[in-house]
């Protein structure tokens, strides 16, 4: 599982034995892909943010500039979308953590004597990614929508306001990216609580630790790679998702996030500077967080 | 205190700690089951929603259930644009998967096997696109294409697939590698084969799972890409970005179909591998014994 490779870093480098021109033709084609397709385009989103329109010319033509003021009006003009984004990324990833814990607990340490039922609710985790991301957003939106059964039921027993909606609010798109990216938290807790040696678990509750706080001190501390890396694998893709909160799925009018306002001014209104300038920024803020975090909650070596 | 009280107390706290853990074991053995049960039930609900509807006698949105009919089943290609977007979607996921796995493999070696200066940078460039957001590396990727003046259109998907699927590609196959002996290698060289042979007759089919499972992820990934796909699109369609244009105005029952055959093949895959992985373990514990 690729994820939960990526996520602890179980890969231990063999010591490299040899030099050779091999690893170089091994890297080169790749190396190469990676550089024209993932940093130019990086820097040309770097300069496409600093370009200002061109004199008397039509909407969408922008010719290379300086201009550093286009951060300036991005910020103040999407303040508010950017927060949001991240409030509403934060709030889905500890809702996240929370589904994901105790599920992962019993899979990777419960249920450890039946390698076969390990296996089957893992498969049962990432079913959610073999069905189409969208159409899967889609499904919540109709069972939550106003004519669905939960919602109705709510209100014909009066726990819901008759004329409130569920759909359309920022709780809905919270639930919405919390559902879309659970099996992301799941399978990295999952990948590292597998390998929890239970006797140091034991160990605390015979030194008489009450099993709260054998929790809190043993369990939760040793599998601290497995949250950390959940934890960003969550946040990252939330932060800049624009499917949940978009007003055809289970966004309103007031629920927009920043990759919402990137998509409707690159690919809709052609304002390219500012779509350019919003990536930069959510992009900078991300690694900052990142490279914070992780140095923080002292696992360095997942970098 | 004699030997004897010393043996009799510890005991006793044996006991005492011994009976404290039963309670709790007890207490978590009905809560923890159930509650997983609970959870794996809950992220199911949108795939037999989807399931279900795929057999929905709709008319143009498949919202209300109207009954049930076999037709959308039979008949998937009525509405031409699903199977249309389908085909295309099925085309890019395959060239960006041979492709990012081809180039990813051929890395995941380099950085196990070999030496080389630079190799945090290169670690660093792998890692990266993981850690982007996907709207930041589709509107890099289109400002890109605007700047060189290229045509968006299915070429220009298969570029983008392709480049946030090597990452994942490198780490799925990396960890192969790594638990790949050495000395293996090291016995078909003594046995007088030739570099080709060697990698052909002896690495390659002992990566081949992780590419295999490498393979699959990154044609998972392309398949069901949506964000990235729509800055880099221009008018071509694929199956994602069909449900985005027709979600408002009504998703066709077909586009059900197909999301749930595609899901059943997957985890039907997904089970033959580990399923047959676990035998195999077994097979090869029995042979150790």
């Amino acid at each position: 599982m690729a994820f939960a490779a990526f996520a602890t870093g179980t890969a231990k480098e063999q010591a490299p034995r040899r030099k050779s021109r091999i690893a170089l033709l091994l890297l080169l084609p790749g190396i190469l892909y990676m550089m024209l397709f993932f940093l130019v385009p990086l820097v040309s989103l770097v300069m496409t943010s600093l370009q200002a329109p061109v004199e008397f010319g039509d909407i969408g033509e922008y010719e290379t500039a300086f201009r550093w003021e286009n951060y300036v009006v991005a910020i103040s003009t999407y303040g508010e979308h950017i927060l949001r984004s991240f409030g509403y990324a934060l709030m889905a990833t500890i809702f996240a953590l929370l589904f994901s814990y105790p599920l992962a607990y019993f899979i990777g340490v419960k249920a450890r004597p039946w390698p076969l039922l390990q296996k089957l609710m893992l498969v049962m985790v990432i079913a959610p990614f073999f069905i189409s991301f969208l159409l899967r957003t889609l499904a919540w939106k109709s069972l939550l929508s106003d004519e669905g059964f939960l919602v109705s039921s709510l209100k014909a027993l009066s726990l819901m306001a008759p004329d409130a909606h569920f759909t359309g609010t920022g709780a809905a798109v919270v639930f919405g990216l919390t559902y879309n990216f659970i099996p992301f938290m799941t399978l990295p807790l999952y990948a590292n609580l597998e390998r929890l040696d239970t006797r140091l678990v034991e160990a605390g509750g015979d030194l008489y630790a009450r099993p709260a706080t054998t929790f809190f001190k043993v369990t939760v501390p040793l599998s601290m790679p497995g949250i950390v890396s959940g934890v960003l694998l969550t946040f990252i893709p939330a932060a800049g998702d624009y499917i949940n909160a978009s007003p055809q799925f289970l966004g309103g009018p007031s629920t927009a996030m920043i990759g919402n306002v990137i998509e409707s001014n690159f690919l809709v209104t052609n304002n390219y500077p500012a779509a350019a300038s919003l990536s930069i920024i959510l992009m900078a803020v991300i690694l900052v967080m990142v490279v914070v975090y992780i140095k923080r909650s002292g696992t360095e070596d997942l970098l | 205190m004699s030997t004897q009280e010393a043996r009799i107390l510890s005991e006793a706290v044996t006991d005492r700690t011994a009976t404290a853990r039963r309670g709790r074991i007890g207490f978590g053995s009905w809560v923890l089951p159930v509650y997983a049960f609970v959870a794996l039930v809950f992220l199911a609900i949108p795939i037999a929603y989807t399931f279900v509807f795929s057999f929905n006698d709709a008319l143009k949105s498949n919202v209300v259930w109207r009954g049930f009919t076999l037709n959308n089943w039979t008949n998937v290609c009525a509405k031409i644009e699903v199977c249309e977007a389908f085909g295309n979607s099925l085309v890019i996921g395959v060239v960006a998967t041979v492709i990012a796995t081809t180039l990813g493999t051929m890395i995941a070696i380099a950085l196990v096997r070999y030496r080389f200066r630079a190799r945090s940078q290169i670690s660093l460039l792998l890692f990266l696109p993981m850690a982007t957001p996907e709207v930041v590396l589709g509107a890099a990727l289109a400002a890109e294409f605007l700047t060189a003046g290229v045509q968006k259109g299915i070429g220009t998907i298969i570029i983008a697939h392709t480049m946030f699927c090597i990452s994942f590609v490198v780490v799925a196959v990396k960890s192969r590698v790594s638990t790949l002996d050495p000395a293996l290698e090291e016995a078909g060289r003594d046995l007088y084969g030739s570099p080709a042979q060697v990698f052909w007759r002896v690495t390659f089919p002992l990566l081949l799972p992780g590419i295999i499972a490498a393979a699959l992820l990154s044609f998972a990934l392309s398949f069901d890409d949506f964000i990235i796909t729509n800055f880099n699109a221009g008018t071509t369609s694929t199956f994602p970005k069909f449900i985005y244009i027709s979600a408002a105005r009504g998703i066709p029952a077909e586009a059900n179909v197909i999301a749930s055959a595609v899901f059943f093949l997957a985890i039907i895959l997904v089970l033959i591998t580990q399923i047959s992985a676990e035998a195999r373990r077994k097979r090869l514990e029995k042979e150790g014994k």
